[in-house]
């Protein structure tokens, strides 16, 4: 894993992956994407509208799964010093606060017709609006200080403290019966969704996950490219004062 | 240990000479409970409905806006980088500094929620429980408060900053804080909420002094 902290190895090692990568997402998109929106069947109770599923839950094991990466990056970051932590953890976490609110957004779009509500109260819905929450802050403490690198190292802590709350939403469906409905595909003795329904939601994940790790390597990559510009036009500011001459009207 | 002692004996000293902080804290406390009745009319079952939320969500928010005193004046001044210097563990420096920040804010709260409580006409059978609640959860607060304290020193607008970091995480104080109230009043035991919010207190005391003490270092670097 060491050898890969790299930045610059890693980002030969991410040229190289993107185009597979952006060519996965886009494969899986186009058969998950009319699989489960033309040829999954409806559901017996819920109709049509169980399609926001497709939509729903890949985005919502992203939520989780890109803040897992936000904490694991801000650890190797913390603990190794890693230069590539703190570029991966500020790159990944605006896309995790977008599948986020993408997932706030198609559950609320499918809790109207369902529940009758477009907001409950319930342990899951308000555990991942604290999510979203976490990664607000994580986003806002990282461009909180002048200089970058000490916002990063905040950040990382803040992202470490906040880890706590993935379990919570992982089991809170579990540990409080309200109104979200229970895991019904990673569980104890397996899924319990038909595999007509649960093939193209895998693909989809499966999408998404491609989708996400397409985005980090074009995010991580600009993120250093911008930096290398940065430290650039510093030097190049300080030769400039540097090589004027002494006596010169500085308006 | 004398060490620890030191700082909350220091820590309260100045909080008594400078005097006016803890007082103003309270202040917004009884102030901001006092909005809620003129916002949602002075109907006594209402109040009585919503009373132990008022009071949590106020203590949440008075505990909030006196955590850039925990470590602020102590950074500005250069003592932070002192202590942060001296043998003592700074994970047990920042668990005294949360200690002194408790009694000097956590206290005043607890003292005062139940005076408020009967103003918005709480049953007197969720007055202790109330307190008993304050008295585990507060702790939390000021604990946990540590952590965004330490991550938003020397940012800029720390103080909108460590709303938006503190908030969510003080949501499950504010659960739990609230549940025990509202079980007793409904004749349910507040057994469970009250042990959930003491395992919360145990968890913040064993974590929040290993990640403040780890961001405070990186404020002092």
């Amino acid at each position: 894993m060491h050898r890969f902290a790299n930045p610059s190895r890693f980002l030969r090692l991410g040229q190289a992956v993107l185009p597979w990568s952006a060519g996965l997402t886009v494969l899986l998109l186009a058969i998950g994407v009319p699989w489960a929106l033309l040829v999954a069947p409806p559901d017996y109770q819920q109709g049509e509208s169980v399609r926001i599923m497709y939509v729903h839950v890949p985005a919502a094991w992203m939520a989780m799964f890109v803040y897992t990466t936000v904490a694991a990056a801000s650890a190797s970051a913390l603990i190794w010093r890693h230069p590539l932590g703190d570029l991966i953890a500020r790159a990944a976490s605006p896309v995790g606060a977008w599948f986020t609110v993408l997932t706030l957004v198609t559950g609320s779009l499918w809790g109207k017709p369902m529940w009758g509500a477009w907001w409950v109260w319930d342990a899951r819905l308000t555990s991942v609006l604290v999510l979203l929450f976490l990664y607000l802050g994580h986003i806002a403490l990282a461009n909180a200080f002048e200089d970058a690198g000490r916002g990063e190292k905040a950040a990382a802590v803040l992202a470490l403290v906040g880890f706590v709350n993935v379990p919570i939403i992982k089991w809170s469906v579990d540990w409080w019966n309200t109104l979200h409905q229970p895991a019904s595909v990673a569980r104890l003795g397996g899924p319990s969704i038909h595999p007509a329904m649960l093939w193209p939601l895998l693909v989809m994940g499966l999408a998404f996950t491609a989708f996400f790790v397409t985005l980090l390597l074009m995010r991580v990559r600009s993120e250093f490219l911008g930096r290398k510009l940065r430290a650039l036009r510093l030097t190049q500011a300080a030769q400039g004062m540097a090589e004027a001459p002494a006596g010169a009207e500085v308006s | 240990m004398r060490a620890l002692l030191g700082i909350v004996r220091r820590d309260l000293l100045l909080a008594i000479r400078q005097g006016s902080d803890s007082v103003a804290i309270l202040f917004f406390f009884v102030v901001a409970a006092t909005l809620f009745p003129f916002g949602v009319g002075p109907e006594p079952n209402v109040l009585a409905r919503i009373a132990a939320g008022i009071v949590w969500v106020t203590a949440l928010l008075a505990a909030m806006l006196s955590l850039d005193r925990l470590f602020q004046a102590d950074y500005e001044d250069g003592s932070l980088e002192a202590l942060a210097l001296a043998p003592t563990p700074l994970g047990l420096t920042v668990l005294a500094k949360g200690l002194a920040h408790w009694l000097t804010t956590g206290l005043p709260l607890i003292a005062a929620s139940p005076v408020l409580a009967v103003m918005l006409n709480m049953e007197a059978a969720g007055l202790g429980l109330l307190v008993a609640a304050m008295a585990l959860g507060t702790p939390s607060l000021s604990l946990i408060g540590a952590i965004g304290a330490a991550l938003t020193l020397g940012a800029r607008r720390g103080g909108v900053l460590i709303s938006l970091l503190v908030l969510p995480l003080y949501i499950p104080v504010l659960i739990f804080g609230v549940g025990a109230v509202d079980a007793a009043l409904t004749g349910l035991s507040p057994r469970p909420h009250l042990m959930i919010l003491g395992a919360l207190l145990l968890l913040s005391l064993a974590l929040a002094p290993v990640a403040a003490a780890a961001a405070l270092r990186q404020a002092l670097e």
